[in-house]
């Protein structure tokens, strides 16, 4: 898995879906650090997961050395840490700049995820709607943030992609498999275009072609999580 | 920037426990700020409103003008940006995965607690054994020491104790008893509130109580 650095100690605990998995993949990628993949069944989650994450129970969660790291950004902060030497710095030098950074990250979090999951799982048409439409002025902010951080070329963090690009980057898979999945484009050229060009230079990356599922097998998977919440919803 | 005031700003609120967590790191580590106290039921400044377009909340730190945003964010800049005071967090990258995980998960602390004195019936009860579930789970974590951190008062520390002049209220309710409960986690709120830079911040537990009713005012609740 990804290059041959790191001590041969890491395990990443997973769910081929999860875009917060992708987050964590991608960044041992740009680190070029080697890991073993642990696929969960989440319907069945393993002694080892339980015992790792006991507050939230959840992927991703990477143990190195056996000691459990949870929170997919977190993760990417203790690769950046604990493996200095490794590739490239997921976070920027500077302060300040760590700090915009992981403002755009935390937004991604609380505002983008959220809505997002609601457009899809959403119990109501009108629900979903209000939500998509949430999902809409996240990706707009996002695109503000964009041209703002880079002046729209390149990356969030300029010419090579880091911490805000993994934020978002773990989500492109799904952001690729929406419409395929819902009929509705997010990443529309015509109303976020820095972002859907930002999508198209990250899907294009090495690290991406090996942390992001292939998006028509997202797209199936999305289709049936959706059909299994519409069938909980009316019974 | 040309004409930005020097130095650090705090824009806060006075009773916000997030605004408190900056307070008391700007205390532990020594430096010098001025304390700029918000408007949050009225209209927002134009200073708070250009310094936190998106979420137009405190606090946020200003640093010769430039804005840092969300509590936890401001004590990882402090850090960064004055690397010669006493550091928030621990050097070691394991322990401060460890200390970031459980101060962003004391947030829960507030944001249960707000469901609890707004809700009712089943939404309150929900709201209740989430709180109990939080409160274990930050007990467990504390388990038998001094403090979160140990021997000395850390980041977790510093991240959760602005939430305990609350509990009180919380408790009531929510119809349980942090002493009773979590006795470790009562002592240890205590041991907090000892510290200087921390009873500097606090508000009493009253002053909370009487802020949640004007908030409940402010909601349109009446009981």
């Amino acid at each position: 898995m990804a290059g041959g650095g790191g001590d041969g100690q890491l395990r990443l605990l997973g769910f081929w879906p999860s875009p917060f998995v992708h987050r964590v993949s991608l960044a041992l990628h740009l680190k070029g650090l080697s890991y073993e993949s642990v696929e969960e069944d989440l319907a069945n989650k393993s002694d080892l997961l339980l015992a790792s994450n006991p507050v939230h129970k959840k992927i991703p969660v990477l143990l190195h050395g056996g000691r459990p790291v949870c929170e997919s950004m977190l993760i990417v902060e203790y690769l950046d840490d604990a493996f200095p030497g490794a590739g490239q710095a997921v976070l920027p030098a500077d302060p300040y700049d760590r700090a915009v950074a992981r403002f755009w990250a935390a937004y991604i979090d609380t505002k983008f995820f959220p809505a997002l999951i609601k457009a899809l799982m959403g119990t109501t048409e009108e629900e979903k709607a209000a939500a998509t439409a949430d999902t809409f002025v996240a990706l707009e902010t996002l695109e503000g943030a964009l041209a703002e951080r880079s002046g729209g070329e390149g990356f969030f963090a300029g010419d090579a992609p880091g911490f805000v690009d993994v934020a978002l980057g773990g989500f492109v898979g799904w952001l690729s498999a929406w419409d395929k999945v819902t009929g509705v484009k997010l990443l529309d050229a015509g109303r976020t275009p820095l972002l859907a060009a930002w999508a198209e230079r990250f899907a294009a990356l090495d690290a991406a072609k090996g942390a992001i599922p292939d998006v028509d097998r997202i797209a199936e998977f999305a289709k049936a999580l959706q059909a299994r919440s519409a069938a909980a919803a009316s019974s | 920037m040309a004409g930005e005031k020097k130095g650090l700003v705090l824009l806060d609120y006075w009773v916000s426990p997030f605004g408190q967590r900056c307070r008391i790191g700007l205390a532990e580590k020594g430096l010098e700020y001025e304390y700029s106290e918000q408007e949050l039921l009225g209209d927002r400044s134009e200073l708070l409103l250009r310094s936190n377009p998106v979420h137009k909340a405190v606090p946020v730190l200003l640093h010769d003008g430039r804005p840092v945003c969300e509590s936890l964010l401001i004590l990882h800049y402090l850090d960064e940006a004055f690397p010669n005071s006493p550091p928030l967090l621990p050097a070691d990258p394991y322990a401060r995965a460890q200390a970031r995980f459980w101060a962003a998960y004391s947030d829960k602390v507030y944001e249960v607690g707000t469901r609890l004195w707004k809700l009712r019936g089943e939404e309150q009860a929900r709201a209740r054994d989430d709180m109990v579930e939080v409160l274990g789970n930050l007990d467990g974590e504390l388990g038998d020491k001094a403090f979160f951190a140990g021997e000395a008062f850390g980041f977790v520390d510093l991240a959760v104790a602005p939430f305990t002049p609350w509990l009180p209220s919380y408790g009531r309710y929510g119809g349980f008893s942090v002493e009773r409960e979590w006795p470790r986690l009562a002592a240890w709120a205590r041991r907090c509130a000892g510290r200087e830079s921390v009873a500097k911040s606090l508000q009493p537990p009253e002053k909370v109580d009487e802020y949640i009713n004007v908030l409940k005012k402010h909601c349109g609740i009446n009981d």
